[in-house]
């Protein structure tokens, strides 16, 4: 802790830490002084001068931004002469600044315009010369740049570089002359920019401002709707700006909010605008005569709740399959599994964790006794290390990525596993590009070196673990020249690695899809817990192992239980008494054998068992591997029943087609990546006559005669899932109104968890696992000599449903592409752009060649996104042993010209 | 002069030595020809069995800037057994003559020899930094070490980091480039702070107009610039250091490439300096002409990468510096200044100065005076000294009006403060600033609110655009500035002027804003009534500004040579040929000052503007 140091401001004796800035205390203590370039996200800048303040003793005038308090310091923050200065200085920037505030979009938020009120400004005091800057006729959808408004605060320079680290836009030309500019004032589109609208966010003035906004309202005209961002599992705050047609018109996040600090990705900020697509479905259809027709929603409740009952009854529960949601809330999720265990006795209930997080929610449980992301992200930025294993956060998950880059202007070290060389990997002080699916190898031989080396915490391993000696055994057989061979990196490198993560203080893993991906993705998390125990680098502030989940809601579709293996908060079906105590709570003899995963369901339609799928927003055409395959399976269906916002790809061969409300038009929860259970809220009113996925599901259990899923609000499901459940059970709406709660949270007086494991596991002991190499299902050969890879990219979200209908993701990257080396790409003839053909075991595709040093020669990768070229009809149906999640991250292929 | 440095580089006195000025103003002058000239009419003749009968050697040296540049091409020709003598203004075409006259034939040419002004600029000089410049051979070590040079180097090694850091403290020795802080107490700063990795960064980023003190210090005499480096890196515990030197400097940067080789080489520079376990390391940046980078902080992050603007301070560079390590950053001459204490120790080099101010400082004398050039005067040397001793006086007699010293961040002291010694502390009290060593003379023919404005151009175009009272406040100065230069001046500009260069003053970020209004508000304070005379009267007393004269052809005095009328460029003169006198139509005439540079018998003449008469008249 700093030392307390006493001054005086404004006459009161204060205290307050020493090395404070006195803009800190004048803010503690509610003083008031203007600011324009000052932003708390951003260092002190020192650019505006308005926030000028006396000090007693000193030379001049002194910025409140950047001075620091001295004991005894006597300020003084208001004063006719520091307002005469001010005045001075506002005058000075509206002698160069156009005064059409009726028309400008930033009216009545505009900070200057708020102090040029304030301090009474002449407009005219100066005169002079004005800058003769137009509007930058730039071609992106998104963010309007007119710099005859800007004041040159620095702020949008300060946070593209700061925070997001793109540094697309800088200062150029000197005095008078000096504006803000691309590199030559080209398109953002052509630059380094992530059209995250950082800098729209910060700016003070009109001079960045969101095109899609434009002409639809000032601030003081929107209703702001606080809620949590539908995309990736970092769970951003922000606020739907509803206008008074109740429209959205944009989406803003309030500086401090948690956990992302007002931060955005160009997906939260701007990729809003699915919501209110003309492609919403806005009516329940059901097929007759092989064609969708829009019915009433009590025909469609009906049709469902009586085929599910009939077929239930014809071929038994066990012929009806269950498909939750992990872009849909905690509430209907919930429902969802009770739907399946209580009203139709089955426990075939999964959700889209599985393709992609049930190895880490396995693995980590196995390990640790929590599948869950141990840290939090506000802990990110004070790592000292930062190993990134499979993850490419600043695409997959922006805001964390950005979070990452602040530990590294803190000074963390960054080691980056990853085939790719990712915007992270070049930014490493070590990149490792490892061969896919070499990661066991590589974690092994780092413990390896670890042991040798004797750098690991004895204290912790006696004290906190068990099975160490059985790990010793197996990594010592994993010397880093024997793992160098399989992973394609120097021996020497892995050495690096090991030192630097095991010797740091604060060492934190970061995984995500490229370690879960795989037929040994349980593996692969018991291997970085195996490094995290090894260590002692768990159970600590900015430690720990830390899976980036991937979808908005996906701890919380894994948290509500809606799997095949246990009950919400992680009751397992195993567990009699957790079989009783939901017996008693839902008024029926729940099934107790353990029910199908997503993947089980795909195999028992082929195989004929699986009668009826109800799927809650999930696009299994679209998402699962091999997806012909999957194609056929459904073929076999009596029922399949679509509950969605959008038309999706397996919509087409639906019975019924329920159309679901957005996030943006009902109340609930979703969990993020680091527990927090968040608030979303009804904003608009549902588009059409879409309703809320909760209710949907009610209404079926209703129809069907149960009678304990008669909520009348999404609160009161909430209540339930608290009272049913330990870890939940301090939860309300009420005690997360402003901020959300990380469970577990044991009672209405606990204050949640920030980081798991402290003193001791979950499961008593931290568990070694003894883990050997098992190669990929497929690897390349003399016919498909590539690795083929999938993944996300920045611009869009899983299957494209939503993104591809956003103006600004869409005109970003519209389409497609397949990244191959320089040296591959030479070879087959094929330049940038050029279209390439695809081709696996399974399927073939034709996409635009992206040739660069992304990936290396004989590795191809491909993002999932595009419906009309879907990566997953070239994917590998190999599946995890124990979680039965798809190799999505390893098939071979080969390449050719169309 | 330096003649103890000269004795110590003559190692055989059978030597011919030949001493040519190849800086950039010397090259500028013709310098190469005179040096190639030199060498030809040696080697031809030294097919002559005269001179290889003797077993006379020559060696052609080229040397650094000597000072006079207003002589230039400067050649001392120093022939055993005679005294050494001085050429001025040497053109290719002479060198046959002296070579034939002087070398062979013993007898000096007398119609080529420096003059009595050549005498007076060096004698109330006094020079120690630029003590081998001129002298030595900047391109060979040998020549630096045969002057003593890194003996001190071999002294701080040998005292230690602390009593380095004391002896620089008790010299006294304040920062050259212009705020005069203690040079001792920043190194003692830096030297505390926390952190395994620091830095001294050496700024050669000379941006002052009419400045080139840096310039020649580095072409000069490189090796003293890098023992003080060293030896600031040795004492606050640094092993990296960094020269930003601006790019226009090709020759400085040339030979520092060459200097730092060269000392490598010698076992001066790298890994184990001396055998004392200190290594040092020093890396070129150069700079690409933006003004502000001078100032440490923007300097820093252009060497960083990135735009060169200035941050707010604290945190101070010796704290937080280049890449976030503590850094101390120097001007070119405080290094320099380095090594003479050490070498010669506090005492003696405190022996010159005045009490607060001690030892020398070095001007880039310019303007209207007849010795123009670089110059060393002691601490304490008033300005009618530098004037009227050294620079010879003003040009064609004509009166003094004003020296602005300290560039753009300076002032302009009038005749009243001819007496002012120059010192950081009497200059600040008297409205001007030491700086950097930017010294301008100026006579009656110059207008002070032109000056003015001329400096509130400068900034305006330098000044980064990052704080809004240096990117506006200066920039509606300058309008105002020229609106009064242009005529257009009205009463209250005078009161918003003031007004503006109080609150750019207080209210700016950085050294270069916080400064800008000095030449605006010394010439307030001390020529208001030519501000005055534009606004009132429309009148430029200097006769200086094109709106506010006129050009007028005294008829008695025109011979209607027809000169004016071929040299006008906007064919402004009618008659002027043919036994007509000319006319100037004023309405056409842009006051170039062709005609009147042209005419032989002085017949134009610049009078006051229409309006100036008009407004007398009311």
């Amino acid at each position: 802790m700093m030392k307390e140091i006493s001054i005086t401001i404004d006459g009161r004796q204060v205290t307050a830490a020493a090395g404070s800035t006195i803009l800190a205390v004048a803010k503690r203590e509610n003083i008031h002084i203007p600011h324009l370039c000052h932003e708390s996200r951003l260092e002190p800048f020192g650019a505006c001068r308005i926030c000028i303040v006396e000090v007693k003793g000193a030379r001049g005038l002194q910025p409140d931004c950047h001075t620091a308090i001295k004991e005894g310091m006597e300020i003084v923050t208001d004063s006719e002469n520091l307002r005469e200065h001010r005045k001075f200085l506002l005058e000075l920037l509206l002698s160069d600044h156009p005064h059409d505030c009726m028309t400008c979009d930033a009216n009545t938020s505009c900070k200057l315009q708020t102090y040029a009120y304030e301090y009474g400004i002449d407009l005219n005091r100066y005169g002079g010369e004005t800058h003769p800057f137009e509007k930058v006729d730039d071609i992106n959808k998104l963010i309007e740049r007119d710099p005859a408004k800007c004041i040159l605060c620095g702020r949008c320079v300060r946070i593209c570089d700061e925070v997001v680290g793109a540094r697309a836009i800088d200062f150029v030309n000197r005095g008078f002359k000096a504006n803000i500019s691309a590199p030559y004032n080209v398109s953002l589109l052509d630059t380094t920019c992530e059209l995250c609208g950082q800098c729209v966010s910060t700016c003070p003035t009109g001079a960045l401002t969101e095109k899609m906004a434009k002409g639809k309202g000032w601030e003081a005209d929107f209703k702001k709707v606080r809620t949590t961002c539908p995309y990736c599992g970092v769970g951003c705050v922000f606020d739907l700006n509803v206008d008074r047609n109740g429209k959205i018109v944009k989406v803003t996040s309030e500086v401090g909010s948690v956990p992302n600090n007002g931060n955005l990705c160009v997906k939260g900020r701007f990729s809003y605008d699915f919501v209110q697509h003309p492609d919403r479905l806005k009516k329940p259809m059901i097929k007759k005569n092989g064609k969708h027709v829009e019915v009433e929603w009590d025909e469609a409740i009906a049709f469902v709740a009586d085929k599910l009952t009939a077929i239930k009854e014809k071929y038994g529960p066990d012929s009806l399959g269950f498909v939750s949601s992990c872009r849909s809330t905690n509430e209907a999720n919930y429902v969802m599994q009770k739907l399946a265990r209580a009203v139709f006795g089955t426990n075939n209930i999964d959700q889209c964790a599985r393709t992609c997080h049930a190895p880490t929610v396995a693995g980590l449980a196995m390990a640790f006794g929590s599948g869950a992301m141990t840290n939090s992200i506000s802990e990110i930025s004070n790592v000292d290390l930062a190993f990134v294993i499979g993850s490419n956060p600043t695409e997959a998950h922006p805001v964390i990525g950005m979070e990452m880059k602040k530990a590294m202007r803190n000074g963390a070290q960054v080691i980056v596993c990853d085939p790719r060389k990712t915007w992270m990997a070049k930014h490493a002080d070590l990149h490792l590009p490892v061969q896919p699916g070499s990661d066991v190898p590589l974690m092994n031989a780092m413990m390896n070196v670890i042991i040798t080396e004797d750098l690991h915490d004895k204290e912790f391993v006696e004290n906190r673990t068990e099975d160490f000696a059985e790990l010793k055994d197996m990594v010592l057989r994993w010397t880093p020249e024997r793992a160098a061979e399989i992973c394609k990196v120097p021996a020497d490198d892995i050495r690096k690695a090991a030192r630097m993560y095991a010797r740091a203080d604060k060492a934190a893993i970061f995984y995500t899809l490229g370690l879960t991906e795989h037929i040994c993705g349980t593996d692969n998390v018991r291997s970085t817990a195996n490094l995290a125990l090894l260590t002692g680098h768990i159970g600590r502030e900015s430690t720990g192992v830390n899976p980036l989940r991937g979808q908005n809601n996906v701890q919380g579709g894994c948290d509500m239980g809606a799997g095949p293996t246990g009950y919400h908060g992680y009751q397992k079906l195993s567990d009699p008494a957790a079989v009783e105590k939901f017996s008693k709570a839902y008024g029926v003899a729940l099934p107790t054998n353990i029910g199908y995963t997503i993947t089980d369901m795909v195999e028992k339609a082929a195989e004929g068992e699986l009668k009826a799928l109800y799927i809650m927003g999930e696009d299994h055409l679209m998402s699962e591997p091999n997806i012909k395959q999957v194609e056929k399976a459904f073929e076999n269906l009596e029922l399949l029943i679509v509950q969605d916002i959008f038309f999706c790809e397996t919509a087409p061969m639906a019975d019924v087609v329920l159309p679901a409300a957005s996030f943006a038009e009902k109340d609930g929860t979703f969990t993020n990546s680091e527990r927090r259970v968040q608030r979303i809220r009804k904003a608009i009113e549902p588009i059409g006559e879409s309703r809320p996925d909760w209710e949907i599901v009610c209404d079926i259990a209703k129809q069907t005669g149960y009678d304990k899923m008669n909520y009348q609000s999404a609160s009161e499901v909430w209540d339930e899932i608290a009272e049913l459940s330990p870890i939940f059970k301090g939860i309300s709406y009420e005690r997360i109104e402003k901020v959300g709660l990380q469970w577990p949270c044991f009672d209405k007086d606990h204050c949640g968890t920030k980081f798991l494991h402290e003193g001791s596991f979950t499961r008593g002991k931290g568990k070694f696992h003894a883990l050997d190499y098992r190669p990929p299902a497929e690897e390349p050969d003399a016919d498909y000599p590539f690795y083929l890879t999938t993944g996300r990219i920045l611009y869009h979200y899983n299957v494209g449903t939503m993104t591809l209908r956003s103006v600004g993701s869409a005109q970003k990257v519209p389409e497609c592409f397949c990244e191959i080396s320089t040296a591959d790409a030479e070879k087959l003839g094929l330049k940038n752009g050029d279209e390439v053909k695809v081709t696996t075991r399974r399927g073939e595709l034709i996409v635009k060649a992206s040739v660069g040093d992304r990936v290396k020669e004989g590795r191809l990768w491909m993002p999932f996104h595009f419906p009309k070229t879907p990566a997953n009809l070239l994917t590998n149906d190999a599946f995890d042993n124990i979680t039965r999640t798809a190799e999505y991250k390893v098939c071979s292929a080969r390449i050719s010209k169309p | 002069m330096s003649n103890e440095i000269k004795e110590k580089l003559i190692t055989d006195d059978s030597l011919i030595q030949i001493s040519i000025c190849l800086g950039t103003g010397g090259v500028a002058a013709g310098a190469r020809d005179v040096f190639n000239s030199f060498a030809k009419e040696l080697e031809s003749n030294q097919v002559e069995a005269v001179i290889k009968e003797r077993k006379c050697r020559h060696k052609v040296h080229q040397t650094g800037c000597r000072g006079l540049c207003a002589l230039d091409v400067l050649v001392d020709v120093l022939v055993p057994g005679m005294a050494e003598t001085s050429y001025a203004r040497v053109t290719a075409a002479m060198v046959p003559e002296i070579v034939q006259e002087h070398i062979i034939n013993k007898k000096p040419v007398e119609k080529y020899l420096v003059d009595e002004a050549h005498h007076r600029f060096f004698d109330k000089q006094k020079r120690r930094v630029l003590q081998r410049c001129g002298v030595i051979d900047p391109e060979d070590i040998n020549d630096y070490l045969a002057t003593d040079g890194y003996q001190a180097l071999a002294k701080a090694l040998r005292i230690g980091p602390e009593k380095v850091i004391d002896e620089v403290k008790t010299a006294g020795l304040r920062g050259r480039g212009g705020a005069g802080f203690p040079t001792g107490l920043k190194w003692a700063f830096c030297r505390a702070a926390e952190g395994d990795t620091k830095y001294l960064i050496c700024n050669a980023d000379e941006g002052d107009p009419g400045a080139f003190m840096d310039r020649s210090q580095l072409e000069s005499d490189p090796h003293s610039v890098l023992e003080g480096i060293i030896i600031g890196s040795y004492a606050i515990g640094a092993e990296k250091a960094f020269i930003y030197v601006r790019s226009e400097y090709p020759l400085a940067i040339e030979r520092l490439k060459i200097a730092i080789r060269q000392a490598k080489e010698k076992g001066y520079l790298g890994d184990n300096i001396l055998n004392s376990g200190f290594n040092c390391r020093i890396e070129i940046e150069k700079g690409s002409g933006a003004f502000v980078c001078g100032e440490e902080t923007a300097l820093m992050s252009s060497i960083e990468g990135n735009r060169g603007m200035p941050k707010p301070r604290p945190p101070y560079p010796a704290e937080k510096g280049l890449w976030g390590k503590p850094t101390n950053i120097n001007n070119v001459e405080t290094l320099a200044n380095v090594p003479l204490i050490i070498l010669g120790g506090a005492a003696q080099y405190a022996q010159i100065g005045t009490e607060k101010s001690k030892g020398t400082k070095v001007f880039a004398l310019t303007g209207k005076v007849n010795n123009t050039g670089l110059i060393e005067v002691p601490m304490g040397i008033t300005i009618k000294e530098i004037v009227y001793d050294i620079g010879g006086g003003i040009n064609n007699d004509k009166k003094f009006k004003a020296i602005q010293i300290g560039g753009p961040s300076g002032g302009c002291l009038g005749e009243s403060h001819l007496d002012t010694p120059i010192d950081y502390d009497s200059l600040v009290a008297a409205g001007a600033i030491m700086g950097s060593g930017g010294c301008v003379v100026m006579d009656e023919d110059t207008c002070m609110v032109d000056i003015a404005r001329y400096f509130m151009d400068f900034i305006q175009e330098e000044s980064c655009g990052k704080c809004v009272p240096c990117r506006i406040g200066t920039k509606r100065m300058l309008e105002i500035l020229t609106r009064i230069c242009d005529g257009e001046g009205v009463a209250e500009d005078l009161q918003n002027l003031e007004e503006l260069a109080k609150k750019v003053k207080n209210t700016a970020l950085c050294g270069l804003g916080q400064t800008a209004p000095n030449p605006v508000e010394s010439t307030f304070r001390y020529f208001k009534d030519e501000y005055l005379a534009h606004i009132k009267e429309k009148r430029c007393p200097a006769k200086a500004c094109k709106n506010l004269i006129k050009y007028r052809v005294t008829p008695d005095d025109c011979k209607s040579c027809a000169l004016c009328v071929k040299v006008c460029p906007s064919e402004a003169i009618l008659g002027g040929k043919k036994g007509v006198k000319a006319e100037i139509q004023n309405d056409k005439c842009i006051r170039c000052g062709a005609c009147l540079s042209k005419c032989p018998t002085k017949a134009i003449k610049v009078v006051d503007n229409d309006s100036a008469a008009a407004v007398e008249v009311k």
